[in-house]
């Protein structure tokens, strides 16, 4: 894996955010959202990034595809700075990296019928499509991800959370990208569809060979998709590597402590690792 | 044993039905509002009072024996009289009231309808772009409104009025010019709400134009909150207009509106009472049916909010 060049490259990225504490004398604080991250990713390859809430995965990733303003460091995508990228470059970005969204029925346009909702993307990287191809592309793209072409005229609260996240990848998918960025993509959903939905994402990621950067703060179901795990903790990365590796032998103690606490299901187990949550809720605390 | 009971059969059957056929039709969210709508009696009854209003006013005239500014000296003043066609009397000049109502009911719909589409064709456009793009931008083009409101309209229309002479088209520029000011900020904030949902985001993050986002994204998800001011205008707009009119700034002569018509009337109401009898009624059925039909679409656009 070594040997090939890395389609994305971070280097130090930081993204700082300016927070004024309110009334008109109240001064300004600054937020360091992320911290100083670091990470390759390659073609084919799914990296998961895991983490609690609010510690700066989902801003990381804006940063990335620059939806929001990096305070420092690079992003280098396919050799080019995205940072640095003019109008044009950032327009070829945007159809190279798609993103699903955590919310399924938010991330769809109510007013839009589901065929224009993923057509959408095409409409703008494509122009020239005809309409015709373009319905066909739609259908064709709502039969790989499971969705049945003649409900292409629906609205999206005529749908299942599960059939809008399949929307929302239908969607993602249409430009051909060769990264899609997975925020919170399952946490949505009940465990049943979550299960189905990631299932459809590594099927698709095998037959399209696109990479996957897929974000969660369930390390039980990055474990399962992704083959190299970040965990970020305050906006710095405290660990990364293989999710073998990272999973069964973790280093840093909050890597630790997000494992033992994916819940098991035999409640001797569960006993035995609640005594190991107490301990290392104590060493945490002995070292803060 | 596929074929035992039929199951398969039926299954691929319906799997092919499915293939092949056409792709029903969704259900839209405005579908589904008008659905409401339908189900609520007084809008339902409002809206064909006002239908009504509005088809007599415009196809009246032409099947009253008289026109609008034509006198019939042998009838001035006059109470309603069947005999010569003067089925709401005539007024001081001897014109008759019904045809004066019809044109006047005409005027006041022109004036409500054009001003009302000047309102919101600016101020949805004005409050959704300075809503979306926020900062900077935003405070600017607010205070902007903020300065506007400060100024009387009154004042506005009196000063157009003396540049420009007495023109119905000024009414429409006077009154549409201050009732956009309400409209920008209540699509502002509905904006500013908006923008932060998931869906403009994937806009975004997939390379939409800020422009585009604006225009597919946020206005159609506008609807709601504009149509229902956009009803309530409606009967704002006529009674400025009538109010305009009163002071002798509107629409001029021998054109009339309700307001002009109820502002003649109302000094010798006690002598002649069909002079003002006439033009009241229309103008408060015509009040209290929109009324109506904002307060229906204001339950049946947000049903979350009753």
């Amino acid at each position: 894996m070594t040997d090939r060049e890395p389609i994305l490259k971070v280097r130090d990225l930081s993204v700082e955010f300016t927070i004024s504490s309110g009334g008109f004398f109240g001064g300004t604080k600054i937020l360091r959202a992320v911290k100083n991250v670091s990470f390759d990713l390659y073609q084919g390859e799914t990296l998961g990034i895991v983490g609690e809430s609010g510690c700066g995965k989902s801003t990381l990733s804006r940063a990335i595809i620059r939806l929001l303003p990096a305070t420092s460091g690079e992003a280098v995508w396919l050799g080019s700075d995205i940072q640095k990228m003019n109008s044009n470059e950032l327009l070829g970005l945007r159809k190279d990296i798609q993103m699903i969204f955590q919310d399924p029925l938010a991330s769809l346009n109510p007013r839009m019928t589901a065929g224009d909702i993923i057509a959408e993307p095409l409409k703008i990287h494509m122009p020239n499509v005809s309409k015709a191809e373009r319905a066909t592309r739609v259908a064709e793209m709502m039969q790989k991800v499971g969705l049945l072409p003649n409900m292409i005229n629906k609205y999206p609260h005529e749908f299942s959370g599960g059939q809008c996240q399949r929307i929302g990848i239908a969607r993602a998918l249409i430009t051909n990208p060769k990264l899609i960025i997975c925020d919170e993509a399952v946490s949505a959903l009940d465990v049943s569809i979550r299960a189905q939905v990631v299932n459809l994402l590594m099927d698709l990621q095998k037959e399209l060979g696109i990479s996957l950067l897929f974000i969660s703060h369930d390390i039980a179901v990055v474990r399962h998709i992704a083959q190299r795990i970040m965990v970020l903790y305050f906006g710095e990365v405290v660990e990364i590597g293989e999710a073998e590796q990272v999973t069964m032998d973790p280093h840093h103690d909050y890597t630790k402590r997000l494992i033992a606490s994916v819940p098991v299901p035999d409640p001797k187990v569960e006993m035995e690792r609640r005594e190991e949550r107490r301990r290392l809720r104590k060493t945490a605390a002995a070292a803060a | 044993m596929p074929g035992l009971t039929g199951k398969d059969q039926v299954l691929t059957d319906y799997a092919n039905k499915l293939a092949v056929l056409d792709a029903p039709k969704g259900r839209s969210l405005t579908q589904d509002a008008l659905r409401r709508l339908s189900k609520n009696k007084a809008a339902v009854i409002s809206i064909g009072i006002v239908v009504l209003i509005i088809l007599v006013a415009f196809i009246g005239p032409y099947f009253v024996p008289w026109r609008y500014s034509e006198v019939d000296w042998t009838a001035i003043r006059k109470p309603p009289d069947f005999d010569k066609g003067h089925y709401l009397g005539t007024d001081q000049n001897g014109r008759d009231m019904l045809a004066r109502v019809l044109q006047g009911t005409q005027m006041s719909l022109i004036v409500a309808g054009v001003a009302t589409i000047v309102s919101v064709t600016i101020g949805v456009i004005y409050g959704a772009v300075s809503g979306y793009f926020g900062g900077r931008v935003d405070s600017l083009m607010m205070r902007f409104v903020d300065v506007m409101y400060a100024l009387p309209y009154i004042l506005f229309v009196i000063i157009l009025v003396v540049m420009f002479g007495r023109n119905p088209v000024l009414l429409f520029v006077g009154i549409g010019a201050i009732e956009w000011l309400t409209m920008a900020r209540i699509v502002r904030g509905q904006t500013l709400s908006i923008k932060e949902k998931e869906f403009i985001e994937a806009a975004r993050a997939s390379g939409a134009k800020p422009f585009a986002i604006i225009m597919r994204h946020i206005v159609p998800n506008l609807s709601g909150p504009v149509v229902i001011y956009a009803t309530l205008t409606i009967p704002e707009i006529i009674i400025a207009e009538s109010f305009l009119s009163y002071l002798g700034l509107g629409v001029q002569e021998p054109q009339t509106s309700l307001g002009t018509l109820i502002s003649a009337g109302a000094p010798v109401a006690e002598v002649l009472p069909w002079m003002l009898m006439g033009p009241a009624a229309v103008l408060v059925t015509l009040l209290l049916c929109l009324t109506y039909i904002g307060d229906g679409l204001r339950d049946a656009l947000d049903p979350k909010d009753r």
